[in-house]
């Protein structure tokens, strides 16, 4: 084995690890700001907000993210008429899939808050949306802190999905560098070291919001 | 939006066969690596909490590694490097084997959701406050009383959300395997897509397999979390 190989490529292959992780980001960002949205529809008492969030929830969740990229591959230009950039394509895909599973952790999140907390505000003469955003969604966050940070960690192994329609993100560069030198087995593993050091670095913080 | 729907087009031949050989092969890959990983996660699970420091340290090193490599890499280094790494005869017997993408697939999904499912269980018992534990022992109990009365029944109702979201993981995280040549559904989907530009039905055709297979395991699940959940903390209405 012979790990030169990396230093003479590191440029490349950084940039696209920048590219992984600016999908990641703006994924996380974006999805969070919807699942809340769509966790506070999910525990609405009114049917008519409960079952479209529910809809949306369980239709992201039970499709391979895989997939859902490819349907945004082929609708996205299909509604709008025109080939948008394909980061911006696979954006879309990811926001619209981790949407739904942020949804699920701030819901989780907000049925662990026993449900005499909820009983209690509202006796004391706050409102729904006061007692929610008041008393229920502060102690929610604390609750699903971890969960919150353990999605993200996912979020970034998800970004390897990119690959699959050829945006170039650390896998795929990877496998181009891997291709042009004809060494494999160096690039992969530097790339799964990589991405084993960063993700640990990402459960370790969950686990330690876990314990605090 | 201007589309023209062709579904009869899904029952033409090569599709419909693809469609089906596709199906097929997701619900055998994922029955098949489901089944060794639970094996492998309990058995990872179980010698995490040993007393042994050797085990727990074998244990954890297992979990991180599979638990914090994407799977498409895992995937990646078991069908790129992995043969590479064998000694030259191995190898060669490895490449003439049939289905060799199918096998790929089958270690790197059992491995990888191994991780996850030692994950679950590990915690799930720690989720459970250490009152629970010094109660039961003030009352008398045993270790393996307190796991068998007090522990165990709580933390199996704690850990059915995150058991049930693992097992359809699995069926979902198939998909990755076209990428090394496992003709799965989604794989099958975006084959045809390819050769009639029909991406809604095609789509749809993979996407119903996942969603009809999930809903049952959904529905199932649902109504067994019902009926263990443990009263108050705010529920299903």
């Amino acid at each position: 084995m012979d790990f030169s190989v990396i230093n003479d490529n590191i440029e490349f292959l950084m940039l696209g690890l920048m590219r992984s992780f600016q999908l990641a980001f703006f994924t996380i960002i974006l999805s969070l700001i919807i699942a809340c949205f769509i966790a506070i529809g999910r525990v609405s008492s009114r049917r008519s907000i409960r079952y479209p969030s529910a809809i949306f929830v369980n239709l992201l969740r039970s499709n391979p993210l895989i997939l859902i990229v490819f349907w945004f591959f082929f609708l996205v230009p299909l509604i709008t008429g025109k080939t948008l950039p394909e980061f911006h394509t696979v954006l879309i895909a990811f926001v619209v899939f981790f949407a739904a599973y942020f949804a699920e952790i701030v819901r989780s999140g907000i049925q662990s808050v026993g449900s005499s907390q909820v009983k209690a505000a509202l006796s004391t003469g706050l409102t729904y949306s006061q007692s929610m955003r008041l008393i229920v969604l502060p102690q929610a966050l604390r609750n699903m802190l971890p969960a919150l940070v353990t999605e993200c960690v996912i979020v970034f192994q998800g970004t390897t999905i990119a690959y699959v329609i050829g945006m170039r993100e650390f896998l795929h560069s990877t496998s181009l560098v891997a291709e042009r030198t004809v060494r494999p087995v160096e690039l992969y593993l530097f790339a799964a070291f990589v991405y084993l050091v960063i993700c640990f670095a990402g459960t370790r913080l969950a686990l330690f919001l876990e314990k605090k | 939006m201007n589309y023209e729907f062709d579904w009869p087009l899904l029952l033409e031949e090569p599709n419909w066969g693809w469609v089906i050989e596709g199906v097929a092969n997701t619900i055998q890959l994922s029955l098949m690596a489901w089944g060794f990983a639970l094996v492998l996660g309990v058995l990872i699970g179980a010698i995490r909490m040993s007393k042994s420091r050797l085990l727990r340290f074998i244990g954890t090193t297992y979990v991180e590694i599979f638990r914090n490599i994407p799977l498409l890499v895992q995937l990646f280094l078991w069908f790129f490097v992995f043969p590479l790494l064998l000694p030259d005869d191995l190898m060669r017997a490895w490449n003439r084997l049939d289905g060799v993408p199918f096998f790929t697939a089958l270690i790197g999904l059992s491995l990888f959701t191994a991780a996850r499912i030692a994950e679950q269980i590990r915690s799930g018992i720690s989720s459970i406050p250490k009152g629970q534990f010094l109660a039961a022992y003030s009352t008398g109990l045993t270790e393996v009383q307190t796991f068998r009365h007090v522990i165990i029944p709580y933390a199996f109702r704690v850990m059915i959300p995150a058991i049930a979201s693992e097992f359809l993981t699995i069926f979902k995280n198939s998909a990755l395997t076209l990428t090394i040549g496992v003709a799965e559904v989604t794989g099958a989907a975006k084959t045809i897509e390819a050769y009639t530009f029909r991406g809604i039905e095609a789509y749809s055709a993979a996407s119903l397999t996942y969603m009809l297979t999930t809903a049952s395991v959904v529905i199932f699940m649902g109504w067994l979390e019902h009926a263990l959940r443990i009263p108050g903390l705010i529920g299903k209405r």
